[in-house]
């Protein structure tokens, strides 16, 4: 187990990067902590499975050292820097059974054979799968085969880290939630420290202790899902993390007042000094929708466009003076037939050119 | 993605099965006709029931021919296959040189039968001919008109040159179809050289390498051209094949009872190795994938 | 309108397809829901024509279309894969059908231009699909069913390769895009929430068998079985074996609240959603229940907490930001008024109360 390092990595797929387009990666600094549960988010193309590969030494990065506990591993391939990768479709070794699988790094390693045999067979247990130990792998469904897949990086006691790469992909609704939990438990047990790739918001907040979101080979925000939630640092954070995402739209603020079109809203903060593009973000459980009589003059008129009973909430798509604005009630409450929204001014997002400006309060 | 089933596509079939009616099975029904019947010509028949065939099981000339053509499938197999996975393996991936060395590969394979038998024999002949005489100039005896071991090695070099590529291109189909992840995977499990082979590439190319494997045999037990074309069958008999005693039966002594039932033996050898190749490659480590499951 | 009436495959000796019987309008979305392997794909091809059925007809407005060949029929399919022309650009891929059918430049153009506008691809219509985002690449094939104007639309897990972002948008999208086209709309997924997301109509599958069909919500509200309401939750439901003796349930040796005396005295399956599980009393949340923490996810706004009952594994899911540890002692309060119970052959007999101020 480490502490993991990443100064100032660049990477360029490019063999002759020319401008900072070319570059996949721009210049990342970060450290993980040994034992911790981290996530990266981010879109397709963001970048963030370069970085696991550079973490884990299947990349060489063109710029910036990678250290694992202050050690320079830059060069080093991933068996000498001793980590663990599940990837998006499960790798097992069709031709051998559960438990060869299982084995099989440790066999590499000269590890003694009764050693292996009692590893093997505790993983087994931890894995759920000793009644399959002896079958071969090539039948088994896509979740056992993932659970494999982990199962040969967690055999070894001594990982450095364990990395994954989108590793529920492929497995159905139901098994997702099995395979996630078993994650986060194993992690408590066992300590690893573990890296967590996604595009998935859920299984990155789920899963990780912070979530490092990332956008076209920048990170634009580390945090605890909470942070992520409470506090976007970017619109493109706010939009990435919840389903509907924040609402954002542009506004105008001047002191403690939100001019929303033709309405004021009373922030909790006030913001002095804003300058260039101003956007609004507010999510959509913190939009409360309500009747005209009980709206007061906070109220705003919502335009009503959709209702989407999800079960156990219901999505409210509208627009409150021309911006759409979506709204997530609970499944018991009643949505008036006029209805006007209130914001939780406490839950107010003002973004400056796009980053989170923090108000004075 | 799963093919679509439909009934109606054997109706696509139909053609080839007229063909091979016309092609095969008549000439096929009119050679079991000749193997139970005795002629002396002028279309005259006489019936001959099993004579032919236990004749031709019976006779040494026969069991000669069949050993030294098993010997040869053995040897052609020996070679040719760990040699097509070693180039295979050695193949770049990706980059430029992948069709150049594609290309390369496949120039044997569009030469024809005769004149790689033609091409040899003059490359071999020790007064004209490159090899043999630089052979011959490095002090080493090589005759394969007289020499029994050196009519064998030519022809089994001219089958190594003719056929390997086939088992290469097959093999490196099967060998760029493996994603990326096995082999990451593999690096990080610590897995060495042989045991990445061992374990994810000769699996993963088992089904391709049944069919180079098939192929090479039924050609190589079918063997007639090269050493017809080279010696004739010759030194002595060394290298007279099945298929070269069938036709010195045949058309050399216009035995037509005895070359037909020896024909009808020698397919249906044919036939039982291949069936005997092919179940016990698939049995080895198959476990039967539901259709339904998508492979990655 | 596109009916299957007892519809089976049998492949082998396994039946994919076990004794399928639906009707879809024109103009309506529906939903094949189940997990990998349930018959969804298996299903959608036999409407498709690409396999004929071992029994049972299908038929398109009372006319059989079993044995009528694919191309003959007027049939659109989008898959999981990307699936495109590589050399064509966005525009050829979108005006492929079109081109089969022959009609004139003016209004292909026309038909292209506007499918692409609909699905976002305006700006993208010179480049060929290497040169596109998966996003891209997907909506390029949707346009291409789209244009077609065909009388089936079949989407096998469209989204499936997808961010989830923007999943979450073409979702929106997609209902929206194919309602105007009077399609009769086919959408396979694995996942409920998708299912509610889309709303329409939803099949609920099971080994080759269709559970239940009906309105996607109240397939959800009112499954009619217990398979069909775990194949319709995503966390997985709560499950808890009861015994009935007149009033009161019981579950392993704790009180699990009461229920009126209509349901003969027997043993049941009691299943919660996770939502429905409280973490402190209230007047409706009234059944104690005492559980020990195994884990805790938190997703930023809700947690969910994973607990072992006497008996059972379950998942709460709760709003906020709770922190439990793994091991820790917890009390559960339930609300008898939102069980689910099931009869010993998984029959609904009792579904929660519907709220009268539900809207």
């Amino acid at each position: 187990m480490a502490q993991i390092t990443l100064d100032r990595i660049a990477h360029s797929f490019n063999p002759k990067p020319t401008s900072e387009a070319d570059y996949a990666l721009k210049n990342i600094d970060y450290q993980w902590e040994d034992g911790g549960a981290y996530a990266l988010l981010g879109p397709s193309g963001c970048g963030k499975t370069t970085l696991l590969n550079i973490i884990s030494g299947l990349l060489t990065p063109s710029n910036g050292r990678v250290l694992y506990d202050n050690n320079d591993m830059t060069l080093l391939s991933p068996e000498q820097r001793n980590i663990a990768q599940v990837f998006q479709f499960p790798v097992i070794y069709d031709t051998m059974t559960v438990a060869e699988n299982l084995a099989f790094p440790l066999v590499n390693r000269g590890v003694e054979r009764s050693e292996i045999d009692k590893r093997v067979a505790d993983m087994l247990q931890t894995l759920e799968l000793a009644d399959k130990a002896n079958r071969r792998a090539q039948g088994l469904t896509a979740d056992e085969k993932q659970k494999i897949s982990l199962g040969r990086g967690l055999v070894r006691y001594d990982v450095s880290a364990i990395l994954f790469d989108e590793p529920l992909t492929v497995i159905d609704p139901h098994m997702k939630w099995q395979l996630r939990t078993k994650l986060k438990s194993l992690h408590e047990q066992l300590g690893h420290t573990m890296i967590y790739v996604t595009h998935d918001q859920t299984e990155a907040l789920t899963f990780a202790d912070k979530v490092v979101v990332m956008l076209e080979g920048n990170v634009l925000q580390v945090g605890t899902p909470e942070e992520l939630f409470d506090n976007p640092a970017h619109t493109f954070v706010g939009y990435f993390i919840g389903s509907p995402g924040m609402n954002i739209f542009p506004g105008t603020v001047s002191g403690k007042t939100l001019r929303l079109g033709s309405v004021d809203v009373q922030l909790s903060k006030g913001y002095s000094n804003l300058n260039g593009k101003i956007e609004i973000g507010i999510r959509p459980e913190f939009i409360t929708l309500t009747s005209a009589d009980k709206a007061g003059p906070q109220g705003m008129k919502f335009d009503l466009e959709s209702i989407e009973d999800v079960g156990r909430q219901k999505i409210v798509r509208g627009n409150i003076e021309g911006v759409t604005v979506n709204v997530i009630v609970s499944e018991d409450s009643e949505i008036p037939s006029e209805p006007y929204a209130i914001f939780d001014a406490e839950r107010v997002c003002v973004y400056q050119d796009s980053f989170l400006v923090s108000g004075d309060s | 993605m799963s093919k679509p089933y439909n009934n109606k596509a054997w109706l696509f079939v139909l053609p080839v099965f007229v063909l091979v009616a016309i092609s095969a099975i008549i000439p096929l029904m009119t050679v079991v006709n000749y193997s139970v019947q005795d002629t002396f010509g002028n279309n005259v028949f006489y019936w001959a029931g099993t004579e032919w065939f236990t004749e031709v099981l019976h006779s040494s000339r026969f069991h000669d021919a069949l050993g030294r053509n098993l010997l040869f499938s053995a040897i052609i197999l020996t070679i040719e296959i760990p040699l097509g996975i070693c180039i295979a393996l050695t193949l770049p991936k990706k980059g430029i040189w992948v069709p150049v060395c594609l290309i390369l590969m496949a120039l044997p394979l569009l030469i024809p039968w005769n004149v790689v038998g033609t091409i040899w024999q003059v490359f071999g002949r020790a007064d004209i001919g490159l090899l043999g005489n630089t052979l011959s100039k490095l002090g080493v005896d090589y005759n394969y008109a007289t020499n029994v071991f050196d009519a064998w090695a030519t022809i089994i070099v001219m089958d190594v040159w003719h056929w390997t590529s086939l088992v290469v291109l097959l093999c490196y189909a099967g060998l760029v179809s493996i994603p990326e992840a096995y082999y990451q995977a593999a690096r990080i499990d610590g897995a060495s050289k042989w045991k990445v082979f061992r374990y994810i590439q000769l699996p993963k190319i088992k089904r391709v390498l049944l069919i180079a494997v098939l192929l090479r045999f039924m050609d190589s037990f079918m063997i007639y051209t090269e050493p017809f074309v080279l010696t004739g069958g010759g030194p002595g008999n060394s290298t007279t094949f099945l298929s070269i005693d069938l036709v010195k039966t045949a058309i050399g002594q216009f035995d037509l009872g005895p070359a037909a039932a020896m024909s009808i033996i020698y397919f249906l050898i044919v036939l039982l190795l291949s069936w005997v190749f092919y179940t016990v490659m698939e049995n080895y480590g198959a476990e039967k994938q539901d259709p339904r499951v998508e492979q990655d | 309108m596109l009916e299957l009436a007892g519809v089976n495959k049998q492949v082998g000796t396994e039946l994919h397809i076990n004794d399928v019987s639906l009707k879809m309008e024109r103009g309506s979305l529906n939903i094949l829901l189940g997990p990998t392997l349930s018959g969804k794909t298996s299903l959608m091809r036999l409407m498709a024509g690409l396999d004929r059925p071992t029994s049972g007809d299908i038929t398109i407005d009372g006319k059989s279309v079993v044995g009528v060949k694919v191309r003959r029929r007027n049939i659109a399919m989008v898959y999981q894969q990307f699936i495109n022309y590589p050399a064509f650009t966005v525009y050829e891929n979108i005006a492929s059908p079109l081109r089969l059918s022959g009609l004139d430049e003016k209004a292909l153009d026309e038909k292209v231009r506007e499918a692409a506008d609909l699905l976002k691809l305006s700006d993208y219509l010179e480049r060929t699909p290497l040169n596109l985002s998966g996003g891209q690449q997907q909506r390029t094939a949707i346009a291409r069913a789209l244009v077609k104007d065909a009388e089936l639309v079949l989407l096998d897990e469209p989204l499936a390769n997808l961010d989830y972002k923007l999943r979450e948008e073409l979702r929106v999208e997609l209902p929206r895009i194919f309602s105007k086209s009077g399609a009769i709309l086919i959408y396979a997924t694995t996942e409920p929430y998708e299912a509610l997301m889309l709303g329409g109509q939803t099949a609920t599958l099971c080994e080759g068998r269709v559970t239940q069909f009906g309105s996607t919500i109240d397939v959800y509200n009112q499954p009619v079985d217990i398979t069909t309401a775990q194949i319709f939750s995503d966390p997985p439901l709560n499950l808890a074996k009861v015994e009935k003796t007149d009033t009161a349930l019981t579950y392993g040796k704790q009180q699990f609240g009461s229920v009126s005396n209509d349901l003969p005295n027997d043993s049941y399956t009691v299943a919660i959603r996770p939502h429905h599980v409280s973490l402190s009393p209230s007047d409706r949340y009234s059944v104690k229940l005492n559980a020990v923490v195994t884990t805790s996810e938190m997703s930023g706004s809700e947690t969910f907490i994973h607990v072992e009952t006497e008996q059972d594994h379950w998942v709460l899911l709760t709003h906020g930001v709770h922190r439990v540890n793994t091991g820790d002692a917890i009390t559960l309060y339930l609300d008898p008024s939102r069980y689910y119970i099931f009869n010993s052959a998984g029959a609904l007999v009792r579904s929660p109360t519907q709220n009268s101020d539900a809207a």
